[in-house]
């Protein structure tokens, strides 16, 4: 298929054992990955974790140094950009300026000489609702329509896959919820595959059907945002997807359906079903929300887990809720978050207090406390020299 | 309500300059004088193509059209002004070409001695013109190529390249690399690419520089008549004519230069003035 026609659905996109490195140091480390036909992907992950360099390597933009690229099962790893069914949505939307936004629209149909360009265009500036400025140049809109035009100029191609670079970014809050639940709209409508980067949890979770949270280099945890969100597998995913309450101990008793670890002398039992280990030195967890504020000692059940007393250190009020800070001797601080609902206790900073929650909230992860870097350090003399010569260059280059 | 509005005092809206009894009368002798001062030679070379002129072109001798209507029945102005012409025309040509492809290289692609090459660029422009043309002719003389138009042309491009490499460089280095991405995301292939979005982008550098070019070479007289032989240019003539008189030709075709130029910068002011109003007018 190639840039010959226009894909009649998205293709899936499949990446193995995709590796890149920029010299001396590696931005994908290893990452193998399949997003089915059809289907709305984020990729999540602070910056520098290469969920951006994955895009470009996708997209033709970088050349991997190892792996594999495939598209709708065809090995597109040697073409070149231009080639590639892929079309992007880029960051900083790179409109032409020198085109009115028609013509941004139409290029590349005219590249791929497909007949009647011009209406193809002005019926994608249509699913934008922006068909009334074809005729403007792109300085005259505004961010948003901008990157409605950016986004329109992508899907007319129809390409099997569409990536977005953080297209979202540069707009304010307002604007990115609408187009969140537009791009949403389009998605379903034109039935592409989409492989969104973002480093906005909120934005993957509301937007995409599969969240892969990526950090430094590697996917740490894939799958449904509500399951990400409700049983995280690491530290990282944890803290990144949202506020989490995370305790680590070692397990002393396991049960036919939960099990306990102690905590310093508390006791947190986390059902089996919801722990990634069962056994040794684990880490749980348990969401802010999920806890409940008491002013008296809350009775004892088997279906609770109670830390206290502490002392509130800190009230902050934010509308629909309000955000308390808990020390508890030996256990740390504890989040918690109160729905604002006129039940419930308020109490004001230095206040004692217990927290508990239900047992089905809490949560095991796999992984131990994060642990300084993941990649070995490239310090043997060849990259180093390499690095110096780099940032020479770099240094020499930018007079 | 309304009435109030009407009557409050208008805002202003500007601050107040200080002003002060000396500014009042001394800026504007000052700007005066200094307008004055830079427009006399062009006025004078502008009123004495209308001289009816013998032989030297220094007293006023009664008005005439004969200049301007007859401006190549004097001595080889004509054809050393074509040569000047030929020469811009030429180098100007490879110049900015050359000089557009060293700039993207310099600023796009990282290479080997590439810091380097940016540096020994702006030799030409440093070096005293008078060394340049000794230089250049030194060398002509070593490789036995005989001057001519073709040596001047050489020289011009060579000393012209380093401006257009400033210029178009400055250019390169303001367009987004993300335009060049979408171009190619966008089916484009690297010609496509270069032709619809880097070369349209980089349009205005280029014309800034071939315009600077031209007008480099074509009043160049150091470095030219270094290496020029027996070729004449416009320089160079009015130059050697200047011991025995400039004929009122060589006034008639340097007016005309100069309105041209001045022409062509009023043309390009006033259209985009016109394109911005109705740009405004638009949205």
């Amino acid at each position: 298929m190639a840039a010959g026609g226009f894909a009649e659905a998205g293709a899936d996109l499949e990446l193995v054992g995709l590796q890149k490195r920029f010299p001396g140091f590696t931005a994908i480390e290893e990452l193998n990955l399949t997003i089915p036909a059809g289907s709305f992907f984020a990729l999540l992950g602070p910056s520098g974790c290469g969920k951006t360099t994955t895009l470009r390597l996708v997209a033709g933009l970088e050349e991997v140094t190892a792996g594999r690229i495939l598209i709708g099962g065809k090995d597109v790893t040697s073409t070149k950009a231009y080639q590639r069914p892929v079309n992007t949505v880029f960051q900083s939307y790179a409109l032409f300026p020198h085109m009115s936004i028609i013509d941004n629209v139409a290029f590349g149909l005219r590249r791929r000489k497909i007949d009647d360009a011009m209406g193809k265009a002005h019926e994608a500036l249509r699913l934008v609702e922006l068909d009334h400025l074809a005729a403007r140049k792109p300085s005259q809109l505004s961010g948003g329509q901008q990157q409605r035009v950016a986004l329109a100029r992508a899907i007319v191609n129809r390409p099997a896959l569409l990536l977005l670079d953080e297209p979202l970014g540069a707009l304010d809050l307002k604007l990115r919820r609408q187009m969140q639940l537009e791009l949403k709209s389009v998605q379903e409508e034109v039935g592409l595959t989409f492989l969104h980067v973002t480093h906005d949890q909120e934005e993957a979770m509301t937007m995409a059907d599969t969240v892969a949270v990526m950090n430094k280099g590697r996917i740490e945890q894939l799958g449904a945002p509500a399951v990400l969100y409700e049983l995280p597998r690491t530290v990282f995913v944890a803290n990144f997807l949202g506020q989490s309450n995370l305790f680590s101990g070692q397990v002393v008793a396991e049960n036919p359906d939960s099990i306990s670890v102690d905590i310093d002398g508390t006791r947190i039992v986390v059902p089996k079903a919801r722990a990634h280990r069962t056994s040794g030195h684990i880490t749980v967890g348990v969401r802010p929300e999920k806890l409940i504020l008491a002013r008296e000692a809350p009775v004892e059940s088997a279906d609770n887990n109670i830390l206290g007393p502490g002392r509130v250190i800190d009230v902050s009020f934010s509308g629909v809720s309000t955000q308390y800070l808990i020390q508890i001797p030996l256990v740390g601080t504890i989040v918690l978050f109160a729905q604002n609902m006129g039940t419930g206790p308020i109490v004001g900073e230095g206040a004692e207090v217990w927290v508990s929650w239900h047992v089905e909230h809490g949560f095991g992860l796999d992984d131990e406390v994060e642990t300084g870097s993941r990649f070995p350090a490239d310090t043997d003399t060849a990259t180093l020299a390499l690095q110096k010569r780099h940032a020479l260059m770099s240094e020499l280059g930018e007079d | 309500m309304l009435a109030e509005a009407i009557t409050a005092p208008q805002p202003r809206n500007r601050r107040q300059l200080p002003s002060f009894g000396l500014g009042k009368w001394l800026l504007p002798l000052y700007t005066t004088l200094a307008l004055l001062f830079l427009l006399i030679p062009i006025a004078y070379t502008f009123v004495f193509s209308f001289n009816d002129s013998v032989k030297s072109n220094i007293s006023w001798r009664g008005f005439t059209f004969d200049n301007w209507t007859g401006v190549c029945k004097a001595q080889d102005v004509c054809e050393a002004f074509g040569n000047s012409i030929l020469i811009a025309f030429v180098a100007t040509v490879a110049a900015t070409t050359l000089g557009t492809m060293i700039a993207i290289a310099l600023v796009r692609y990282r290479f080997r001695f590439r810091s380097s090459i940016s540096l020994l660029l702006f030799l030409p422009m440093a070096t005293p013109e008078v060394v340049l043309g000794a230089g250049l002719a030194a060398q002509f003389l070593g490789a036995g190529i005989p001057k001519g138009l073709g040596t001047i042309i050489i020289a011009h491009t060579m000393f012209c390249i380093s401006f257009v490499v400033v210029t178009v460089k400055a250019r390169v280095s303001s367009i987004d690399p993300a335009l060049e991405e979408a171009g190619r995301d966008l089916y484009g292939s690297p010609a496509q690419v270069f032709w619809r979005i880097t070369f349209p982008l980089l349009l205005p550098g280029i014309v800034a520089a071939a315009l600077l070019s031209f007008a480099l070479s074509f009043d160049d007289f150091i470095i030219t008549n270094f290496n020029s032989g027996a070729a004449t240019t416009f320089p160079k003539f009015v130059y050697v004519a200047a011991s025995r008189g400039i004929p009122a030709e060589a006034n008639v075709i340097a007016s005309a230069v100069f309105i041209l130029a001045i022409t062509l910068v009023i043309t390009t002011q006033v259209s985009s003035t016109l394109r911005a109003r109705r740009l405004a007018a638009k949205s």
